[in-house]
């Protein structure tokens, strides 16, 4: 279980999180969604230890985030933010292989190697292991990310924008991917969504945001309602239900 | 296995080193127990051979860790003023303590590299960063200003000699008892070796290091002071040798990437060896005179330098 209670956050004079009190069950999928700027990857970087709050507190299966040693949250939490830019030539296989440094400080396990090759298959990397990430498109690239945050192999897996650099057949995989290591895995995933209709289709509980603060949270049907998604975003959006999913149109 | 060839290479290149110079040396006189010729080998040849090796793999080794660490390609502690902190930590040691012991000194100018480094890293963090190529103009900026301030007060103290032999790589003046202060500097890089995986990491970048429970800071003030302290060991013994540290490391990530790890050996025996080779021709092309290594490397390093740049913009396009 993830719990924040009352998280603040500004830069400068502009408030991004406003007394975030917060408590994320163990187990499923939950979105963030919310208009640029209202604070969603804030809220992830500082869950996830990499910002620090101005007050508040965060605390992951009640272990207090700040004060936990690093490595040890390393096998409990995983992320990824958005924007992955490396300088370091690496192959797909040494970066995911990265991702078992919390458990073996780089000296390979049978274990280990058995969670890497895991990692690559689930995200359909294996005939790609050994080309370097600047050899890939950007859609490859961000999958071997998170397949570096699988073979991390925590509980919890915070996500910023994971769709990103995706076109519809990839992204649709990835949310698939992240379904079923949910549900096969026990995962616990948290991430930022800017598509709300992937959030309502693939969530199993959507965190709405605006201007630093959580002003809705709950089950897909309960966010994805004209009356909600309006006070989310500020304008008008259709719902409609197809085939027991509520899709939002906001195109027109 | 291919590692392996290249150190019989440089194995090859070191056996030539100790037979090439003023003094001619013979086999046949050394089997026979010449005084004269052993003398030369042990006093002076070996010393050199043993300075140029060590110094060759460790300062590319610093070239490899300060790019992983800062997260770009065209550093190297010559182009970010750790080179010229250091000149001017060992200056300052030279006016107040002369008599210092060099390891004294050294230490000194280990610590002014890093500040030097600790000053490009925070003016780094204050500029915007549009380009690659920024970073190491501005590390070239500061390594100006730091040349100036050196350069005042050598000129007013007239020690203009001993600076340039800091800043020229220079091996005509390695004997034994003179040399030997550049092991410690290959062990420190042998201390980048094996943390090498936690130095890849950082590389990543802070927000991923932090996320698999790297203390990113920590490791980022280690890489630096291992950088420092080689790079005042290189300064104080036999100088600086220009473009090891840039070119050795992009030209074996060319080719194996950026596992520091696997990258390592390699750096080290392709630096190792290309100092020697130039040093070897720079005793050669004028005898009985000596052309500095750091010159011959200036030359063929700039080349180089360019030729990589303009085949990454090629790439990049």
């Amino acid at each position: 279980m993830i719990e924040t209670r009352a998280l603040r956050k500004s830069y400068g004079s502009s408030l991004v999180l406003d007394e975030v009190s917060l408590t994320l069950p163990r187990g499923g999928i939950t979105s963030i969604i919310g208009a640029n700027g209202a604070g969603k990857s804030t809220l992830l970087s500082v869950i996830s230890r990499l910002l620090t709050a101005d007050s508040g507190a965060v605390s992951i299966d009640s272990q207090d985030i700040f004060r936990a040693a690093g490595p040890e949250l390393a096998r409990k939490l995983a992320v990824l933010r958005q924007d992955n830019h490396l300088n370091a030539r690496l192959t797909v296989k040494e970066l995911v292989s990265f991702g078992r440094y919390p458990h073996s400080k780089g000296r390979l396990t049978p274990a280990c190697r058995e969670a890497v090759n895991h990692a690559m298959t689930w995200l359909d990397l294996t005939a790609l292991s050994d080309r370097f990430l600047d050899q890939l498109s950007g859609g490859q690239r961000q999958r071997a990310f998170v397949a570096m945050t699988l073979a991390q192999e925590t509980d919890y897996i915070l996500l910023d924008e994971p769709l990103n650099n995706l076109d519809m057949k990839n992204a649709r995989a990835m949310m698939l991917t992240l379904r079923q290591a949910v549900q096969a895995l026990q995962k616990t995933v948290v991430m930022v969504l800017h598509d709300i209709n992937f959030a309502s289709v693939h969530s199993d509980r959507i965190i709405a945001m605006k201007a630093g603060r959580v002003i809705h949270s709950g089950t897909p049907a309960q966010i994805i309602t004209p009356a909600i998604l309006r006070d989310v975003y500020d304008m008008e959006i259709t719902v409609q239900e197809i085939d027991g999913h509520r899709f939002a149109f906001y195109y027109g | 296995m291919r590692l392996g060839l290249a150190f019989l290479l440089v194995a090859a290149l070191a056996a030539i080193s100790l037979t090439v110079g003023v003094s001619g040396l013979s086999l046949s006189r050394l089997l026979a127990g010449d005084g004269r010729d052993w003398l030369i080998l042990w006093e002076s040849r070996v010393p050199r051979t043993l300075a140029l090796l060590l110094a060759g793999a460790s300062m590319a080794i610093a070239g490899l860790l300060m790019q992983i660490v800062i997260r770009n390609r065209f550093v190297e502690p010559s182009t970010t003023g750790t080179v010229e902190a250091a000149g001017l930590g060992l200056l300052v040691m030279t006016l107040l303590a002369p008599g210092a012991p060099v390891i004294v000194k050294m230490a000194v100018g280990a610590v002014f590299a890093l500040g030097g480094t600790g000053l490009f890293l925070l003016v780094l963090r204050r500029v915007p960063l549009r380009d690659q190529m920024i970073v190491p103009l501005i590390g070239i900026i500061l390594t100006g200003v730091l040349h100036a301030a050196t350069t005042f007060f050598a000129y007013r103290a007239d020690l203009m000699q001993t600076v340039l032999a800091w800043t020229q790589g220079d091996l005509s003046g390695v004997l034994r008892g003179r040399y030997e202060l550049l092991w410690l500097g290959a062990a420190m890089a042998a201390v980048a070796w094996i943390a090498a995986d936690r130095f890849t990491l950082a590389g990543l970048g802070r927000d991923m290091a932090t996320s698999l429970g790297l203390a990113h800071g920590r490791v980022l003030a280690l890489g630096l002071s291992i950088v420092s302290g080689v790079t005042a060991v290189v300064v104080v013994t036999v100088g600086i040798i220009p473009f090891l540290g840039l070119i050795v490391p992009n030209l074996v990530s060319l080719a194996l990437g950026d596992n520091m790890r696997r990258a390592v050996p390699w750096v080290a025996v392709s630096g190792a060896g290309l100092v020697l080779a130039c040093d070897i021709l720079g005793r050669i092309l004028r005898a009985p005179y000596e052309i500095p290594v750091g010159t011959i490397l200036g030359v063929i390093g700039s080349l180089t330098f360019l030729i990589l740049i303009l085949k990454g913009r090629r790439n990049a396009a």
